[in-house]
């Protein structure tokens, strides 16, 4: 098979590159390094300008596609898609690695049907298999009860989705050179049937939960939704966002895009606080990942409490204000 | 206007047992549902048969006990039913999945296709994209609300007997909701926010006893036998570890007139050990 090459989908959002696109170099240059292939960053959007795709060569890339057109403003998928399977068939790349957003978990799926690749959701390592040279894709599945490795040994290219912050972004290294290749591509690609109408941003505390730092998540134990102000005092000592466990959703505690879970969103954040939350598999699926799990709940039995690294047990409603209080004194 | 809802029948999760030796799940004794999400789409697709007028068709890939999810599908409101189940189809992975649905599909006539956004056993979220794809329909992930559906020419419009051009819905994203036109055929996959599924109707739950359902496979639908079951998919498990679910933190237990304020100012030591703070 003729196909060389590791590539990553950058992410752009209002000419800005998003951090999830440095996290893909990290990983992307580890395979690259491993299979002594180029590693090439693809950034399909508008105004992106040449220092953004010169900081793509300073953190790994050693070539960065940039391809700027109004109609890659936004994200229709049948555009990326076009854009996308006209450089794989020219270009032939080995590797392509998109992070699981609701970007790359659109449009890689509709690219892997046309270009017959093996696709893997949501991977939380990657590596690359001694002999065959075959990527080896790691998932949690089945809630997070397993870890499957997944290999594509007959079809190329091999894609994945990358869990966001399952790894650091690449260090940014000023010496670095690399080329940066303009393209040039038939409208005629561009030609997507779905029209953007309008765009309604998320509330002001809404920031994007799976992009923080920090979550402080609040469960059923809260008891009511004004108690959620608590957690919101919470997050705000590190800048950290808001999340809920599918129980304070379903109450009509706080708004869907803050539940955290199978049936909302996944999150991996060097920090997560669950309060009154006892940690259905349904919730752990979500959040089992983040890097350090705090746990109050005043069942010693919840299960919440096998996945977390500092539990206390007892009233949140005296744990919690404490808790802010100190961390208070803290910042001071 | 006509709907097809693709639906799985997957594993009540919070019962899932493993197979140690095999690494597959044990599926005895587990109680078999309709995949969660799948209801959002369900419960979706009968308010538009209720506002518009129209058919809706579920169609499962499974084993023929599958069925069941089929007719409790029937139950709450959709019409008919169709069973791919074939051993031919065993196997397969996301791809061939949307190849084998998506060939059935095309023998039926539709406007819509409306799919949960991912299934809680595998957790893709890729079947509903890819059967998209293999159709080339104008798609909506992540949708959470259809707000309306439109016919280009005519505003007085009687969408029982007249097909609609296209429909506007808002999808979630990271940084909020973006609002979208899509010329009809569409797929869209929803999330929960759009809807809250209904229960069953003593009436739907006769009706759904009384449908015949019939099972297409191999044998009655233009397919490509090299698209289907694990030879058709790319993708292949080669290993299924069970990762460590204890942590083994720290526990501190102040129900018992504890001191909350000592265990919350060892949580802060925790935080500032680990540069958290």
């Amino acid at each position: 098979m003729n196909y060389k090459g590791v590539w990553t989908l950058g992410e752009a959002r209002n000419g800005e590159l998003k951090e999830v696109s440095f996290e893909l170099l990290s990983r992307g240059r580890k395979l690259a390094d491993k299979l002594d292939e180029e590693l090439i960053s693809l950034v399909l959007g508008n105004n992106i300008t040449e220092k953004q795709a010169e900081e793509l060569i300073e953190r790994g890339a050693d070539k960065v596609y940039l391809m700027n057109d109004p109609a890659l403003e936004d994200f229709i998928v049948e555009n990326y898609s076009n854009v996308m399977e006209d450089l794989i068939n020219e270009y032939k790349p080995e590797i392509i690695l998109a992070a699981a957003t609701t970007m790359g978990r659109t449009v890689m799926p509709y690219i892997a049907i046309k270009t017959d690749a093996g696709l893997t959701a949501d991977c939380t390592e990657l590596d690359i298999e001694e002999d065959t040279g075959n990527l080896l894709q790691t998932r949690p599945a089945i809630g997070g009860n397993i870890l499957a490795t997944i290999k594509t040994p007959n079809h190329r290219p091999q894609m994945a989705t990358v869990r966001p912050h399952s790894t650091k972004p690449a260090e940014k290294d000023e010496s670095r050179t690399g080329k940066i290749i303009y393209l040039e591509l038939e409208k005629s690609l561009l030609d997507g049937r779905v029209k953007k109408l309008d765009f309604r941003k998320n509330e002001e505390d809404a920031v994007n939960i799976q992009d923080a730092d920090v979550v402080a998540a609040g469960g059923k134990g809260l008891k009511n939704g004004d108690n959620f102000a608590m957690i919101r005092e919470l997050a705000s000592h590190f800048d950290g966002a808001v999340g809920a466990s599918r129980d304070a959703v379903d109450r009509d505690w706080i708004s869907y895009p803050y539940q955290v879970g199978l049936s909302g969103k996944t999150v991996t954040p060097k920090l997560y606080f669950a309060v009154g939350i006892s940690g259905a598999i349904q919730h752990l699926a979500g959040m089992k990942t983040s890097e350090n799990i705090i746990a109050i709940n005043e069942d010693p039995d919840a299960d919440i409490f096998k996945v977390s690294d500092f539990g206390i047990i007892g009233d949140l409603f005296e744990i919690v204000p404490e808790l802010n209080k100190q961390l208070a004194e803290e910042v001071k | 206007m006509n709907i097809v809802i693709p639906i799985k029948q997957v594993p009540e999760t919070s019962n899932v047992k493993m197979d140690e030796e095999t690494g597959t799940m044990k599926r005895e004794g587990v109680e078999s549902i309709i995949n969660p999400l799948d209801l959002y789409a369900i419960e979706s697709g009968i308010q538009l048969k209720e506002k518009y007028g129209g058919k809706i068709t579920v169609i499962t890939m499974g084993p023929p006990s599958a069925e069941k999810a089929l007719r409790e599908a029937i139950a709450m409101g959709c019409d008919d039913g169709v069973l791919l189940s074939g051993r031919e189809f065993a196997g397969s992975d996301t791809w061939a999945t949307s190849y084998t649905l998506s060939s059935a599909i095309k023998e039926m006539d539709y406007d819509l296709i409306l799919a949960g956004e991912r299934a809680t056993d595998g957790d893709t979220g890729q079947v509903g994209p890819g059967i998209a794809s293999w159709l080339d329909l104008t798609l909506s992930t992540y949708t959470s609300e259809i707000i309306e559906v439109n016919k280009y020419e005519d505003e007085d419009i009687d969408y029982t007997t007249v097909k609609a051009d296209s429909i506007i819905v808002e999808r979630m994203v990271e940084e909020g909701y973006e609002k979208l036109e899509l010329p009809l055929p569409a797929l869209l996959t929803v999330v929960k926010e759009i809807s809250f599924p209904r229960l069953p109707t003593l009436r739907g739950k006769q009706r759904s006893r009384e449908v015949n359902i019939p099972q297409w496979n191999l044998e009655n639908l233009d397919m490509k036998e090299d698209y289907l079951g694990l030879n058709g998919s790319p993708t292949r498990v080669v290993n299924i570890d069970h990762p460590k679910v204890t942590r083994g933190g720290t526990l501190v237990d102040v129900r018992e007139n504890g001191n909350v304020e000592e265990a919350v100012s060892k949580l802060v030591d925790y935080l500032k050990e680990n540069e958290l703070v």
